[in-house]
């Protein structure tokens, strides 16, 4: 029971993250029909910048939290602003692949800035694990927990409520359209990216105290993040929140019941048969286009 | 923040050309030495890589400054493999045909080397590799050398400290690589001979971010002590979790995570964590009658000196495999068979990493000495007797 516990308990930790990641990718899809391979890259951009704001230079924590996903945020912007916009013939699979560039050139950046090495960072709170029936949980658990739940509901409400969401919702289900009854397309789609990356900003935030930063973090966790929303289904957000938790809580089972070897194949195998019996995902509604 | 991000453009600006010429300054009578190094400089390796790169040019510096060999000053040729065999061999290829070099010291890894060995082998080159995997050395080739010390070697060292505490059910995480699994061969294979029982043994990804999920399988066989194996990071994220997880048993890390950059990651869950490391980490509490203690000293002084940037555990293979080098060239006038033959014959060398004492036999030198226990205590290695 013990152990089952301390399972489930590493499983809604990595889930989350991956949940967050997932929500990045996600949301790209649902507005612009893209996905972004370098969504990895800006969980360790949203890492690395807080550790180098909260340790480096020593602000407070909730300022180099913003600082970081504003960093990020700026990052995402600019490529859609330099590589993806600038393309003449956006045919999705070559603005996919531009991102798979994108991907390697922010880690070679990340490598300058950062250096070669791993970077720890301190927990956002002091407080001692929790024991609950002999297994531990961090409270940094909790916290990636609450905030990510929290960016949910945030993209629920923009989406919904606010004019400049359903307009971005607008754009995803026809440019054209859009643009013809006056949305600043291009804007949306710059505000869209941005929005993804400040996301990928926040899962590295998030992960920073968990675990240890380095420039080549990102190609791992963007593939899990995507394994996740895939699950979840595409466009979802509250799919790549049950997406990304059950593929935390299946891989910590999968340490606990098969072999710690099998732990990415069960992930991956939970992937296939999802793909197979559900293509479009558990929560995915809309047909999935295949490119 | 800034001046480390300058001085990292620097270091790549340096491993963009991936060519690094040592040449001498002073004007010579005779036609320099040209020796290879290939290291995995860039790439996640680096950690090896850097340290052995920058010790190999001081080394080389060094052995100009004091007159070179029967006056021959060394000139030494490096080249990055980022980690990876493809490159590796391409390197050496380089080396041979294009720098017409007369012997190679590196690579970092084992793949590398054992990639490497066949081209050595056939262009009749003397290698003196800085990777610990023991395949390299055994079965004995004629031509290839190396100065890091055997896992074998780690392993005993830790079951030795076990046995002395009375553990008899100990409990393994290994890291799923190269590296990873020659730890857990070994692991495995020399448990019996201490009257040591694995009761559990798991894996972690190099790239994992949480490992409560191994542990608690760990805490369920109720071992007496765990054993990681592993480079960083991930050693210092299983430091952290142990902690957490609140388990109070003795926790033993591989010579791997021996730099000062495990204390940095793993914080004041390092406290109390057991080790093996080459005596350089705690050259300042050996005792003077230590065969090592002035080459430690003066290579730490040296290179903390010349790159501003602590001393870990790693540049010391290829300053050691630098100066056999050139102990093995006197007198050879470059013949490579010489090289090999007077390699051979080098006893009693004291080296960063040990006391090398080479044989037709032994082609790694390193005895049990080669490595010492250390606990790690207030943030710093204490050596333990």
């Amino acid at each position: 029971m013990q152990e089952f516990l301390q399972y489930i308990f590493s499983g809604i930790t990595n889930g989350a993250v991956y949940a967050v990641i997932a929500l990045g990718f996600s949301m790209l899809y649902g507005s612009t029909g893209l996905i972004n391979f370098a969504q990895g890259e800006f969980v360790m951009i949203g890492a690395l910048s807080l550790i180098s704001l909260w340790k480096g230079v020593n602000l407070p924590l909730p300022l180099a939290f913003a600082g970081a996903v504003a960093i990020t945020a700026i990052a995402g912007a600019m490529l859609e602003r330099f590589a993806i916009r600038s393309v003449k013939k956006p045919h999705p699979i070559v603005l996919v692949i531009i991102t798979v560039g994108a991907s390697i050139l922010l880690r070679g950046v990340g490598m300058l800035v950062w250096g070669k090495d791993s970077h720890g960072s301190p927990s956002f709170s002091d407080h001692a694990p929790y024991d609950i029936l002999g297994a531990t949980l961090l409270p940094q658990s909790l916290w990636i927990l609450v905030l990510t739940l929290g960016v949910v509901l945030g993209l629920h409400i923009f989406h919904k409520r606010f004019l400049t969401g359903r307009a971005m919702l607008a754009c995803a289900i026809s440019t054209k359209a859009a643009g013809i009854v006056g949305i600043p397309t291009e804007k949306m789609v710059l505000l869209a990216f941005s929005m993804s990356a400040a996301m990928g900003g926040i899962g590295g935030v998030l992960i920073a105290p968990l675990s240890m930063s380095s420039f080549d973090m990102g190609m791992n966790l963007g593939l899990k993040g995507f394994c996740a929303a895939m699950i979840g289904g595409l466009g979802s957000s509250w799919g790549a929140v049950v997406g990304g938790l059950l593929l935390g809580v299946l891989e910590a089972l999968g340490v606990g019941f098969l072999s710690s070897g099998l732990k990415d194949a069960a992930a991956f195998v939970l992937l296939l048969l999802i793909l197979y019996f559900r293509p479009s995902g558990l929560l995915g509604t809309a047909s999935v286009q295949r490119f | 923040m800034k001046a480390a991000g300058i001085a990292s453009i620097g270091v790549l600006a340096a491993a963009a050309v991936m060519l690094v010429m040592i040449a001498p300054g002073q004007s010579w009578g005779k036609e320099p030495y040209r020796i290879g190094g290939i290291y995995a400089i860039t790439g996640s390796s680096s950690f090896l890589g850097d340290p052995e790169k920058k010790s190999m040019e001081m080394a080389v510096e060094e052995i100009n400054s004091r007159g070179g060999i029967d006056g021959h000053p060394l000139e030494a040729v490096i080249l990055d493999s980022e980690g990876d065999p493809t490159k590796a061999v391409l390197a050496a290829n380089k080396l041979i045909s294009k720098d017409k070099v007369i012997a190679i010291v590196g690579p970092s890894l084992t793949p590398t080397t054992l990639a490497i060995v066949p081209v050595v082998e056939k262009a009749g080159i003397p290698l003196i590799s800085c990777a610990a995997g023991i395949k390299i050395t055994e079965p004995v080739k004629p031509l290839v050398f190396k100065t890091a010390q055997n896992d074998v070697l780690a392993v005993s060292a830790i079951y030795r400290h076990i046995q002395g505490r009375n553990i008899k059910k100990i409990g393994i995480i290994t890291v799923e690589n190269a590296y990873g699994e020659s730890g857990r061969d070994q692991l495995k294979a020399l448990a019996p001979k201490f009257g040591i029982n694995i009761v559990q043994a798991e894996t972690y990804g190099a790239k994992d971010t949480d490992m409560t999920a191994q542990l608690a399988k760990l805490r369920a066989a109720q071992p007496e002590a765990i054993v990681c194996w592993g480079t960083n990071p991930g050693p210092a994220v299983i430091t952290k979790n142990v902690v957490q997880m609140n388990m109070k048993i003795p926790l033993y890390q591989s010579h791997g995570v021996a730099s000062p950059k495990y204390i940095e990651l793993a914080g004041p869950a390092s406290e109390g964590v057991l080790l093996p490391t080459g005596k350089i980490l705690v050259a300042e509490q050996l005792p003077e009658s230590d065969p090592q203690k002035n080459v430690l000293k003066s290579y730490i002084a040296e290179f903390e000196k010349r790159f501003s940037m602590p001393v870990g555990g790693f540049g010391g293979y290829a300053y050691d495999g630098t100066y056999l080098l050139a102990a093995a060239l006197k007198g050879t006038e470059g013949d490579k068979k010489k090289i090999a033959e007077n390699m051979e014959k080098i006893k009693g060398h004291a080296g960063v990493t040990g006391t090398f004492a080479f044989s037709p036999q032994d082609h790694n030198g390193l005895g049990a000495d080669a490595f010492v226990m250390v606990e790690i205590r207030g943030g710093k290695w204490h050596l333990l007797k």
